[in-house]
């Protein structure tokens, strides 16, 4: 009774140019599917992470907070308090009585120990059941304490990673409007969806400052509290991800007026488009701005497109299939592989929307399979269906690819080399080639039968 | 103060860094030990991905864990379909032989029954060609990791072997949470001593596989069902552990069919390996083959060329609570000191367990502690000043803040290459161990030293 894709999974793979798109999503995930996505929890963890002058306080027992101690890339060029990681360890006792008393011991206790800016306090799935009032011991400890203290309604079974973003843009922007803006620039943007992996916001942080752009905020790669109570004074909002801090652009626009552009740091055309996108919308404040651009992007690609051109003499025509979180790095990535001359023959997301996967289906090739919320039967079926090189993807998916031979490229939120700006774009395309290009792959079963056959097959003739 | 005050945490409300896992991470682990077995949470979704993530992080294998994937409305109206249904789509995806279900703090607090759901699940779906299906209740507030893997052993031996087998000459082996490459040096143990073995649970292939030609549902190994149920027919059991539970698979299959219970030490070190020798000596009848002689010769050989390096180093060690105490038992053996011996477990008997193992040999008596964080680590090592941590890979960031090295033992190796393939077992594991930490200690000495000799 094997089979490959279980049927209520169909609806949510498509082949582009087979018919109109019409892809499920944003369901939840199917029991016993082995599906690679995570909670709500995962998702509001995700986002606020990085902020690393605030205490992160997970109120739950210990498995949630120690299953996200530091797993990730965000780097803090002060402060490093969002590295470590705080419970609530809640017991037996505390689940029958109601872990309230302990959650406020516990706040008051790290509070006095790391004097932090603010705290945020995540709920997970067992707070959610046995009814901890969050709020109102978030209201208590802020007066008592006398820094915000803000409950992230992250129970993990209420929806998707999805349904944790918004969690979390909802707790910032309880932050954003608290702080004076008199000394902001009419230049100046906050950073929104980039998380400072391997130090990346660092890298686009330099290109805005060549530009002559303030950043106001980063958020929330090496973010700090301050900088997002005084967001709502930048001029524009750089929104990158695409699911992550959209939310928060759209409730800062509504309330503060502030536009924001989608952007994406990863790739050669795309952050090259992002950064004009920035200069055209301030060009009636700094008419200088769009030659700066010009010149900073003639600058960064002489240097490295002679490079990409020597490793795309290797990888040329290998296929690629990637499976990411969120749609909209996928886009980015799309058009990264075309730069090496290699093929896209897969694409899947953990959170993407019926938008996401029609864009996806414009910019993909004909046959490429497009496929959300997937699971490692179905990846390793189509790595093997469409004979891939390499595979993009997280920790979790790696063993997948290497276990069928084939190369692979850390691209979530746990990789330690910075993949985004143009130096990015080269550090991607090292990867690439160093895993692609591999003498290991020659010796694993997949591929050494294969020669093994052929060569018997030319001896036979 | 007195020593059942001392082993208790004293303090801090909150924990920082913690030095222990959740349950159902320890069943799940466990279940991955059989053959054709797949591990199930119920729960919501991200439980299984974030285990799946930390554990594929130390072993670099697929690891893929089913979930009943609860929402909202199932925390409601109860997680009973979506587990049934969970359970047909793992059977028509991974035909497994056994699905290993264990339960979370959500499906504990919502009150979930999921022995009657089981039942159930048999009742509606008899007609199928059904796999095992075994249930180990883990809240995750209740117990660390290590508790989920004992219950899920227990619950394996308990719902498995149901019926008295023929008398055989086998021996159970119940291995605690050991390496794949320990469990691969039980399997050579004992083939050496010509007894057949069944070793529950067995990951030594399961996460540890070979490169293959296809991506296999679930990896080849594990303990056989057949064997399992046939434990009850095996002239012992060796359970390992001086802190185990009080109720094991080893006194499930001692009282409901007689087979005699070994329970002993972790084999880590000299003295604690002996009785490992001494007890399958005496279930198997036979006396220890030369190999064995000849390593144990080995290791005290060693002891001896390499004493002056290590003597009077101070060492602090943590983990699982049974490792803690085979580490110790073996430090203490070798003349390093250990300052501070904690576990992130509660009331183990830890204090009591590493004073049994290192009566006679040890300098001084470790300060033991169980329920400890790293911040409390930290505190104590700020006056205890130790000279090596020794412990998984969570200790790095402290062990870089002391400028003290870190050698990587145990789950999870995160930071490391092989962890699955330490080794720590018997006569050879201790040798493994020794050599390292006294190159460890070499290497430190060499790169302080101005000179830095070339002989030693």
């Amino acid at each position: 009774m094997s089979t490959t894709i279980l049927e209520e999974r169909k609806a949510q793979i498509h082949r582009t140019g087979e018919g109109a798109i019409d892809i499920a999503c944003n369901r939840e995930s199917l029991a016993g599917a082995v599906s690679q996505r995570a909670c709500v929890f995962c998702g509001s963890r995700v986002v606020l992470y990085p902020i690393a002058d605030a205490l992160h306080l997970v109120h739950g027992p210990i498995g949630c907070a120690v299953y996200t101690w530091d797993i990730r890339g965000a780097l803090s060029s002060g402060p490093e308090l969002h590295r470590l990681s705080f419970s609530t360890d809640l017991q037996e006792t505390d689940v029958i009585f109601g872990g309230e008393k302990k959650l406020e011991a516990a706040l008051d206790e790290l509070i006095d120990r790391h004097n932090p800016k603010a705290a945020f306090v995540y709920s997970t799935c067992i707070v959610g059941i046995i009814g901890d009032d969050l709020e109102a011991v978030c209201r208590k400890m802020t007066e008592k304490k006398g820094i915000p203290v803000l409950p992230v309604q992250s129970e993990g079974f209420k929806g998707s990673k999805r349904a944790g973003y918004l969690a979390a843009c909802k707790a910032m922007f309880r932050l954003v409007g608290t702080e004076d803006v008199a000394d902001v620039s009419p230049v100046s943007v906050n950073i929104l969806g980039d998380f400072n992996l391997a130090g990346e916001i660092w890298i686009v942080r330099e290109y805005f400052r060549k530009m002559g752009v303030e950043v106001v905020a980063n958020i929330t790669g090496d973010g700090r509290v301050r900088d997002v109570g005084r967001s709502h004074g930048a001029a524009l909002n750089l929104v990158q991800c695409s699911g992550a801090t959209l939310d928060l652009a759209k409730m800062m626009q509504e309330k503060y007026g502030t536009p924001y552009l989608r952007v994406s740091y990863l790739g050669i055309e795309d952050m090259a488009d992002s950064l004009y996108q920035v200069a055209d919308f301030f060009k009636d404040k700094d008419p200088g701005i769009v030659g700066r651009t010009e010149k900073l992007v003639r600058d960064e690609l002489q240097t490295l497109m002679p490079e990409l051109a020597r490793m795309r003499k290797d990888l040329e025509g290998k296929k690629v299939a990637m499976y990411v979180g969120g749609s909209f790095k996928a886009f980015s990535l799309v058009k990264a592989f075309r730069h090496l001359g290699m093929q896209v023959v897969m694409v899947g997301s953990q959170t993407g929307t019926k938008e996401d996967y029609a864009e996806l289906e414009q910019i993909t090739d004909p046959g490429t399979v497009i496929i959300d919320d997937a699971n490692p039967l179905e990846l390793s079926h189509f790595i093997k269906e469409k004979d891939v090189d390499v595979f993009v993807g997280g920790v979790k998916e790696r063993p997948i690819a290497f276990k069928l031979g084939v190369g692979f490229c850390d691209h979530n939120h746990e990789r330690k080399e910075a993949l985004e700006g143009f130096v990015g774009m080269l550090n991607f395309a090292r990867e690439i080639h160093s895993s692609v290009m591999s003498p290991v792959w020659n010796f694993v079963p997949r591929r050494a039968n294969r020669v093994a056959e052929a060569e018997k097959e030319a001896a036979n003739e | 103060m007195s020593s059942a005050t001392k082993a208790e945490r004293p303090n801090y409300v909150s924990t920082t860094n913690a030095c222990k896992l959740c349950t159902p991470l320890g069943a799940s682990l466990a279940f991955r030990g059989v053959e054709g077995a797949i591990p199930f949470l119920h729960g919501s979704q991200g439980c299984a991905t974030y285990m799946r993530r930390y554990v594929i992080s130390h072993f670099r294998e697929p690891v893929d864990i089913a979930s009943s994937a609860l929402g909202e409305k199932n925390a409601i109206y109860g997680g009973g379909p979506n587990l049934k249904k969970g359970i047909l789509n793992v059977m028509k995806k991974y035909e497994p032989k056994l699905v290993g279900i264990a339960t979370t703090c959500l499906t504990e607090t919502i009150g979930d029954d999921v022995p009657m759901n089981i039942r159930e699940f048999r009742d509606e779906f008899g007609d199928l060609d059904l796999p095992e299906l075994v249930e180990v209740s883990t809240p995750s507030y209740n117990g660390t990791h290590v508790d989920g893997w004992h219950g899920a052993v227990r619950s394996m031996v308990e719902q498995l072997c149901t019926a008295k087998a023929a008398d055989a000459h086998r021996v159970n082996i119940l291995p605690n949470m050991v390496s794949c490459e320990d469990v691969r040096h039980l399997q050579d143990i004992c083939r050496d001593f010509s007894i057949a073995a069944t070793i529950l649970p067995d990951i030594s292939e399961t996460l540890d596989g070979p490169a293959l030609e296809d991506y296999v549902k679930i990896p080849s190994g594990g303990t056989p069902l057949e064997d399992i149920q046939a434990m009850s027919g095996s002239r012992g059991t060796i359970e390992f552990g001086r802190c185990l539970p009080k109720q094991t698979g080893g006194t499930s299959l001692e009282k409901a069919f007689g087979v005699k219970n070994h329970r002993i030490g972790l084999p880590i070190g000299l003295r604690e390996s002996d009785r490992f020798f001494e007890a399958l000596e005496q279930i198997s009848g036979k006396d220890m083959p030369r190999r064995y002689e000849l390593e144990r010769g080995r290791l005290i050989d060693a002891y001896v060329d390499g004493h002056k390096y290590v003597a009077g180093k101070r060492a602090v060690v943590y983990g699982e609570e049974d490792l803690v105490v085979g580490l110790t038992a073996f430090l203490a053996e070798i003349g390093v000191d250990v300052v501070l011996a904690g576990t992130g477990a509660r009331k183990k008997g830890l204090e009591n367990a590493i004073a049994h193992v290192t009566d006679g040999v040890a300098r001084m008596a470790p300060d033991v502690r169980e329920g400890v964080d790293f911040n409390d680590i930290a505190e104590e090592a700020e006056t205890l000043k130790p000279d090596l941590l020794i412990g998984h890979s969570k200790g790095y960031k402290y062990a870089k803040a002391w400028s003290v090295p870190l050698v990587r033992i145990g789950f999870p190796i995160h930071d490391r290459f092989g962890g699955q393939r330490i080794l720590h077992l018997g006569y050879k594991g201790a040798l493994s161990l020794y050599d390292t930490i006294v190159n460890t200690v070499i290497e430190r000495k060499q790169s302080d030293s101005p000179v830095g000799y070339g002989y030693i």
